[in-house]
């Protein structure tokens, strides 16, 4: 496994779409900094760039090399090589250098500017630490997207719907949900409706590390008191953990079932 | 004759200058100097108090006094040297004042009881007149300075700090109640219930005071007209100032903090009419301004900057005017109950306003809507706070301001600035 693993990201490393993947960021880090002039600020701006690009980019360029390398994997799958290796090694393989794109593209220009030596060093690394897991688990979502359709086209549109989903109508669906009970208590109800999307978790964790001040008001206290313990912390960690664990596992039953 | 009369000129003038000298020495006979030390004749202040005549100064050497409940019912000029300490051993109050023209100085006055049943208080004046407390320092007190039926007093440069953990518990920095004149200058105040609380207290300032890390209010006004209050900072307290059932106050150039906290607010208004807030500067507060109730209040050259809400209208508040303000970074710029009310938002900097000018008159050709759909939505619900920043709002906010349906529509800046207000 750590063959391929080691193969799909040399692979990748070459691919151009890697390096577009990697300027992207460096050039949105350079320019937010230029434009800002202060850390906090561009790492606010950030969250709304990762937040709604990373799974963006990780599910359609999942979806992508995956049918891609379809050749390539048929050939691996003819030699003497567990399925699960092939298709956790690709999975990680891709899942490891779009983080990687990430971690550089933006690591590079916020240490040029003094990160390291600022107070916003914790927000920034909370900020890379949500974008690596949104990476993981959209990319994971994108295999299995890929793995369950053999049709191309099926397969694009099903990442861009899966895309759309999570990052715009579930929130707008969870406001239908709060406006209609208004009348309910409502806070349990939406601290776990939001912690079921990743994409809704992981912006609540940034923005409760940044202290928005409107989300110290006073629902926003419940928000705090939850996800401000170390309880708090470990269960919405142990959801973004689970939102990798199953769908890895998926690719690895769909993959060993499967008649290629 | 002209020698004769410059002779008896000068014999007049020199007798008069005689009793003049005289007069004066009598004087000098009667306001004393009373000095107390740890090992002088005089070694209480008490005693020192009782020995004096009105007007004596007394002067108290550096060290520790441990007393309590000190009554001092005479005009006399108390003064400290390199601040001996007070010591009232949680025994009561500091010093109970009931006089005229006199005046306390550099005196360090410690441990305060706390009691449920009695204002205990470092310095307690009631009935006072024509006074002055004057860098004086407290510390570990139940209330710091407790002013009832004064006036024409000053409060200058004191030090009032305390570490209160309980509102039931705990009393306030500078409480001053009906009382009238009074001038309450460059103190600071920390750790205290409120910083500073005005009661049934007219035409007074507050001014150049700073009051941090209080648990309720950094400073408290209640049923009181005619005040002022310019330059002071009030920092990371429960809430910074609350305005409540006054008329004609002036708020100028003060701070507002870090006002961090569920139910926290830089400045809170309520029942408040006929005020004027300018140059203030709001930084870093859940609500910059919340009012309620507030009439006639003109809002001018404020900056607000980085608060969760930068204004919050509840309900009956009518005929406000928010003019040449800098609206910067705030999560939502205004949140509003019902209709406008005749409140008026014109040539203010917003910083979420995207619209363009096209004569380069420094005005936007577009009208601002400072009430955005979320923060509508989130008035109605406030759980919906949860999608801050999220896609979906963005959307939602953009399709809203395209064409308004939900938000007041004549809720507008008429006249946006383009370019931040100097002030």
């Amino acid at each position: 496994m750590l063959k391929i693993l080691k193969y799909s990201f040399y692979d990748l490393s070459r691919s151009r779409w890697s390096y577009v993947y990697f300027f992207f960021y460096l050039l949105l880090g350079v320019v937010l900094l230029f434009l800002n002039n202060d850390l906090s600020n561009a790492v606010i701006t950030l969250m709304n760039v990762i937040i709604i690009l990373v799974p963006l980019i990780s599910t359609i360029f999942g979806v992508m090399y995956f049918y891609n390398s379809r050749e390539f994997t048929e050939l691996l799958l003819a030699l003497p090589v567990s399925r699960n290796s092939i298709f956790l090694g690709q999975y990680f393989g891709l899942a490891i250098s779009l983080s990687t794109s990430l971690i550089l593209g933006l690591g590079l220009p916020f240490i040029a500017y003094g990160v390291l030596q600022s107070g916003a060093i914790w927000d920034f690394a909370s900020l890379l630490i949500s974008g690596v897991f949104l990476s993981l688990i959209f990319t994971a979502l994108a295999l299995n997207i890929a793995l369950s359709n053999e049709n191309k086209i099926k397969g694009f549109g099903l990442a861009i719907l899966l895309w759309l989903f999570m990052a715009i109508v579930y929130d707008g669906l969870f406001l239908v949900a709060l406006v209609y009970f208004q009348d309910y208590p409502l806070d349990k109800f939406s601290l776990i409706t939001i912690m079921l999307n990743p994409i809704d978790l992981s912006r609540i964790l940034i923005l409760l590390k940044l202290d928005i001040s409107a989300l110290l008001g006073y629902t926003g206290a419940v928000f705090k008191d939850f996800f401000g313990t170390a309880l708090g912390t470990i269960i919405s960690f142990s959801v973004l953990i689970c939102w990798v664990i199953l769908p890895v596992w998926r690719i690895k039953y769909i993959s060993e079932k499967k008649d290629f | 004759m002209i020698k004769q009369l410059h002779r008896v000129f000068f014999y007049l003038k020199s007798k008069f200058l005689c009793v003049a000298l005289i007069g004066f020495m009598i004087e000098n006979i009667a306001a004393q100097k009373i000095i107390v030390c740890e090992n002088c004749e005089v070694n209480s202040l008490q005693t020192a108090i009782q020995q004096a005549e009105a007007n004596d100064t007394i002067f108290i050497k550096n060290g520790i006094y441990k007393e309590h409940d000190v009554i001092i019912d005479k005009a006399l000029h108390i003064k400290g040297e390199n601040y001996p300490v007070i010591d009232a051993e949680m025994g009561g109050m500091g010093l109970k004042i009931k006089a005229e023209n006199f005046s306390v100085e550099a005196l360090k006055i410690i441990n305060v009881g706390t009691s449920h049943t009695k204002d205990f208080a470092g310095i307690l004046i009631s009935e006072g007149k024509k006074f002055e407390l004057k860098n004086n320092i407290l510390d570990d007190v139940f209330f710091g300075i407790l002013i009832e039926r004064s006036s024409e007093g000053i409060i200058s440069g004191n030090r009032i700090e305390s570490n209160s953990k309980e509102q039931a518990t705990s009393g306030n920095g500078i409480h001053i109640w009906k009382s009238e004149n009074i001038l309450v200058k460059n103190n600071t105040v920390k750790g205290l219930r409120d910083g500073i609380y005005f009661e049934f207290v007219d035409k007074s300032k507050i001014i150049n005071n700073t009051c941090k890390n209080n648990l309720r209010y950094g400073l408290h006004f209640m049923f009181s007209n005619n005040d002022l209050y310019k330059s002071n900072v009030f920092e990371n307290n429960g809430a910074g100032v609350a305005v409540m059932y006054s008329k004609f106050i002036d708020m100028q150039h003060n701070h507002f903090r870090k006002n961090w906290g569920s139910a926290s607010y830089g400045l809170l208004l309520k029942e408040i009419t006929d005020s004027t807030l300018k140059n203030n500067n709001f930084e870093d507060n859940t609500i910059a301004i919340s009012a309620d109730n507030t009439n006639r209040i003109d809002f001018l050259e404020n900056d607000f900057k980085n608060n969760g809400y930068a204004v919050r209208i509840r309900g009956a508040v009518y005929d406000n005017k928010f003019k040449r303000n800098n609206f910067l970074y705030n999560s939502f710029d205004v949140a509003y109950t019902g209709k406008l009310n005749n409140n008026e938002f014109l040539n203010n900097y917003w910083s979420n306003y995207s619209g363009y000018d096209l004569d380069k008159d420094g005005i936007g050709d577009v009208p601002f809507r400072p009430v955005s759909l979320f923060s509508y939505v989130v008035n109605k619900t406030p759980e919906a706070i949860i999608l801050l920043r999220s896609m979906f709002i963005d959307l939602l906010n953009f399709s809203e301001k395209v064409s308004p349906i939900f938000t007041p529509a004549d809720l507008i800046d008429k006249q946006p600035k383009m370019k931040k207000i100097v002030w």
